[in-house]
């Protein structure tokens, strides 16, 4: 009888110990993208990243990727009175301003109904298309562009 | 004789004094009116009045001209004010109508200012146009612009545009504030 509360004593004793020692080794392996800064800890500012200067065309990685915006867009309005986009983009415009005209598939609505400017649903343009930063990825992606595309 | 003598130096002094009084109300005179060119001259000024703070300096305060990386700030008056003084005072003669206007309360709630914001914006609109955007060449000169370090676009835009004879807010309208509801295809002057 003892030994029987003696053993179940031990054994409770050593499940405690692993579990502690194991939830110890966990909480050092699992970090965040912050790091290992506790959550009330002050953590270092990310260095900033720039905006990429003006280029040109950026490969894209699969076919219906919306094209990267080669350019900066600061103060750039999307509402209700003024889309600036449009000022080069638009069919009028691209001419003059060396813009790529906005594709044929910005006009039609989700009905697949033609319409004579571009669809509300594709209106506001940095939903989809966005400028890029000269930043490194936080983490390794394996991702491999399609053929078509490379 | 000895009166005439007399008499000769003071007269003299006294126009002196005459003088003196003019120049010294003229001093008093220029001085005042330097201070109030001066004193309405100013941001704090200009947004005294909600209509001008409540609209377009919420608007501005969102721009490169109030925050931007070389910490050069560019004011209401360095946009609409001339900086030559006799320009300056059709300016300020001009915009007396604005307190005529805040009197009868023409822009006092957003709807209204709204509703007549497309029109206030023509006639900054044509105002710069005609004086080929005076104002912003004060600080912009297009003549010691490097286009070569500017961004690709700009460069383009810059180059051509110039050579074609056309002037910053024929590209750039909208650069302090939001633009105005219900403009045309006639107020889109870029075309070049
Ligand atoms: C001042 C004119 C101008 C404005 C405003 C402008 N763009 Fe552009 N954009 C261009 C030009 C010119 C190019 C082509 C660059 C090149 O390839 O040389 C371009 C390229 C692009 C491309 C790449 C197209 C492709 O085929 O790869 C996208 C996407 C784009 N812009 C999106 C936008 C969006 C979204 C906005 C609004 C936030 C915008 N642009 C505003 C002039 C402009
Ligand atoms: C819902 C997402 C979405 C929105 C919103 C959107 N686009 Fe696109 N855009 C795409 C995709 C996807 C493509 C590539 C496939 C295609 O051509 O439809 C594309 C292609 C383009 C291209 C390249 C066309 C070409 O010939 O290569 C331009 C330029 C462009 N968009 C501009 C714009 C502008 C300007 C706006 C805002 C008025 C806008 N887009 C809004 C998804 C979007
Ligand atoms: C007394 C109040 C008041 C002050 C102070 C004031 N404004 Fe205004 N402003 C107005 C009103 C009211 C209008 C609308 C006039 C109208 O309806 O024609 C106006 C209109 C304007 C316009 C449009 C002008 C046009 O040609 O139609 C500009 C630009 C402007 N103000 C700039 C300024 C600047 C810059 C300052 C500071 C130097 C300033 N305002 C100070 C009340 C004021
Ligand atoms: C008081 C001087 C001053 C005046 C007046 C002025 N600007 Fe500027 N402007 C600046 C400064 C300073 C910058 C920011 C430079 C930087 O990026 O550090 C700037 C930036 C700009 C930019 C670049 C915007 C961007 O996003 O990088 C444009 C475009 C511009 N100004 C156009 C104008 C136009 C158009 C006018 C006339 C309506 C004007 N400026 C009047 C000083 C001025
Ligand atoms: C033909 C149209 C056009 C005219 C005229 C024009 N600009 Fe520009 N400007 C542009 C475009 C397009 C850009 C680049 C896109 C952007 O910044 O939104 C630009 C960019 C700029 C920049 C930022 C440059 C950079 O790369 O950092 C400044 C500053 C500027 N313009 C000032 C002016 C001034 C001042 C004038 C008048 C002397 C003027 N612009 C006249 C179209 C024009
Ligand atoms: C960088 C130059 C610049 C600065 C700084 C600036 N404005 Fe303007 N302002 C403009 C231009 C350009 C317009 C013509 C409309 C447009 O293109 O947005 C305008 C238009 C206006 C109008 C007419 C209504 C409208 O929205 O079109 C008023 C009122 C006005 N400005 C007041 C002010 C006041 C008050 C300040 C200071 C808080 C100020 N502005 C600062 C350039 C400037």
């Amino acid at each position: 009888m003892k030994i029987r509360l003696w053993l179940i004593m031990w054994a409770a004793l050593v499940i405690v110990a692993v579990g502690a020692w194991s939830g110890v080794a966990m909480a050092e392996e699992v970090r965040t993208l912050r790091g290992a800064v506790p959550l009330d800890g002050a953590d270092q500012a990310p260095e900033m990243a720039k905006w990429m200067p003006d280029s040109h065309t950026l490969p894209r990685n699969y076919l219906q990727q919306p094209p990267l915006i080669p350019h900066q867009i600061d103060g750039y309005k999307i509402d209700l009175r003024q889309n600036k986009c449009m000022t080069c983009h638009s069919w009028a415009k691209a001419k003059e301003t060396h813009a790529t005209k906005v594709s044929l598939t910005h006009f039609r609505n989700r009905f697949g109904t033609e319409l004579s400017d571009v669809s509300p649903q594709r209106y506001f343009c940095t939903q989809c298309h966005v400028p890029q930063r000269d930043a490194k990825p936080l983490v390794e992606n394996s991702f491999r562009p399609v053929d078509a595309v490379r | 004789m000895s009166q005439d003598q007399d008499r000769a130096p003071r007269s003299f002094r006294s126009q002196w004094k005459i003088l003196g009084g003019f120049f010294f109300l003229g001093v008093l005179f220029w001085g005042g009116f330097h201070w109030a060119l001066a004193a309405t001259n100013n941001e704090t000024f200009c947004i005294s009045c909600h209509e001008m703070k409540d609209n377009v300096y919420k608007e501005y305060r969102e721009t490169v001209h109030y925050y931007n990386p070389s910490g050069v700030r560019a004011t209401c008056p360095d946009c609409h004010v001339p900086k030559a003084w006799q320009h300056m005072i059709v300016r300020k003669i001009q915009a007396s109508n604005e307190l005529w206007h805040k009197f009868k309360g023409t822009i006092d709630t957003p709807e209204k200012f709204e509703g007549k914001r497309l029109e206030l914006a023509r006639n900054v609109w044509s105002a710069m146009k005609s004086t080929d955007s005076r104002e912003c060449r004060n600080c912009h000169d297009f003549k010691s612009m490097d286009f070569t370090r500017q961004g690709s676009r700009a460069f383009d835009f810059h180059e051509r545009g110039f050579s074609k004879d056309k002037t910053c807010i024929d590209c750039h309208k909208g650069i302090a504030h939001s633009l105005p509801k219900g403009m045309t295809a006639a107020d889109d002057t870029s075309h070049f």
